[in-house]
């Protein structure tokens, strides 16, 4: 059985782009298949998250708007930057 | 977008990096907003990275930038922008990360004579030697009319291949992104910086002038982007919201500052800058009302709340356009 690491941030009340530095600094302290679950509050991170996750290779698990709390869950992929 | 482009064309490897100053346009008023709610939310730099297939860093230089902004060597552009030294900060930046990930050259979109102050041919210079990036800063677009750099010099770049766009005219830029299949790019350089903008540079200046020093934190930029600014009287300001958008994050500040909302009608919520006394208060909730949907009702309800206190009713005159001054607004 494996165990699945999962952390959370909080980055309510964070204006673009803030949310993704938030989940980037994060996310460089976390290893390969860890969750990070995202919390927040503007409506422009359920579309820079996912690219985010996208170009950085990392997994989007879910992303879910509740009311305005925002709620995004992302799995870790390996690897910093590489050339 | 194009620089990268044009340096993908000849099978270089390319890392995006885009600095957050705190005073970037896009995103924000577009997140709050009600009116610009049908606007694309998405962050323009991310959206070019991926168009483009390149990782991108987002580098947040918050902290680091106020010695910029506050200190320019080179002075301010029209506003507050200090774009010369902005550029030379961030190419300073770019070349710390360079360095640390192994890297090899950078490259920026400036077009000699795009821009009035940081991108004339006299000030290109300035910009590679005051970051410490000296040839090895490449500017793909224009390097046809500059100095041969490392790159070219090496034979890592076919400068044979790069551009010699100049002036203000954005056509040849537009040509060759239509040649790249691009139909859509970001918001040209000025535009995307509130510290080009009048307004905004008129409050930022106003908030110094008030506080008798000059220095901001996060939280005091973005307020200035929000709301109707007034300054009753030199020791506090009010800021009103202009849209249930604009209330909504306004309401995240009321730890922190005195607010003000109608609750016998609809009407935003205000906050209070400052050290105001009663009478004052009563004043700003006069303001208030006159926002408000009960702006010709004979009398509105005011709720007043104190930071950490329990709210508490003002019945008030709602004031008549005319009677707000002119010069209460920032």
């Amino acid at each position: 059985m494996v165990s699945v690491s999962r952390y959370n941030i909080d980055a309510r009340r964070l204006l673009c782009p803030m949310p993704v530095i938030r989940t980037q600094e994060r996310v460089a302290q976390l290893a390969k298949g860890d969750q990070l679950v995202v919390h927040c509050t503007d409506p422009g991170a359920l579309n820079d998250i996912p690219a985010w996750c996208r170009i950085n290779g990392h997994r989007l698990l879910s992303a879910v708007d509740h009311n305005g709390e925002i709620e995004i869950i992302i799995e870790i992929a390996g690897g910093e930057t590489q050339r | 977008m194009l620089a990268v482009r044009v340096i993908q064309e000849q099978g270089i490897y390319v890392e995006g990096i885009n600095f957050y100053t705190g005073f970037c346009v896009e995103g924000h008023t577009h997140a709050i907003r009600n009116k610009d709610r049908k606007k694309p939310k998405r962050n323009s730099a991310l959206w070019c990275a991926e168009q483009l297939g390149i990782k991108l860093h987002i580098i947040d230089i918050i902290q680091e930038y106020k010695n910029i902004l506050l200190n320019p060597h080179h002075g301010y552009g029209a506003n507050l922008n200090p774009c010369l030294d902005c550029k030379a900060f961030m190419v300073a930046k770019a070349r710390e990360w360079m360095e640390q990930h192994g890297f090899d050259f950078i490259i920026t979109g400036e077009v000699v004579g795009q821009r009035p102050k940081s991108q004339r041919k006299e000030t290109l210079p300035v910009v590679a030697r005051e970051s410490g990036a000296g040839d090895r800063l490449l500017r793909p677009l224009c390097a046809g009319l500059l100095t041969q750099t490392l790159p070219e010099q090496e034979g890592w770049v076919d400068r044979a291949q790069l551009h010699s766009f100049s002036g203000r005219s954005r056509k040849p830029q537009i040509q060759l992104a239509q040649s790249y299949g691009f139909d859509e790019w970001s918001q040209p350089a000025g535009g995307c910086c509130f510290l080009t903008d009048e307004n905004y540079s008129r409050k930022l200046k106003d908030l110094w002038n008030h506080r008798g020093e000059r220095d901001y934190e996060l939280d005091d930029i973005m307020l200035l982007k929000v709301g109707r600014h007034l300054r009753p009287a030199s020791h506090y300001k009010l800021i009103v919201a202009r849209d249930e958008g604009e209330s909504r994050f306004l309401q995240g500040y009321q730890k922190t500052f005195i607010t003000l909302s109608a609750i016998s009608h609809p009407g935003p919520l205000c906050l209070v800058e400052g050290d105001a006394g009663e009478e004052e208060l009563e004043l700003a909730a006069r303001v208030v009302a006159r926002f408000g949907q009960g702006r010709d009702s004979g009398i509105v309800t005011i709720e007043l709340t104190m930071p950490g206190e329990r709210g508490r009713s003002l019945e008030v005159r709602p004031m008549k356009p005319e009677e707000v001054p002119k010069g209460w607004y920032l």
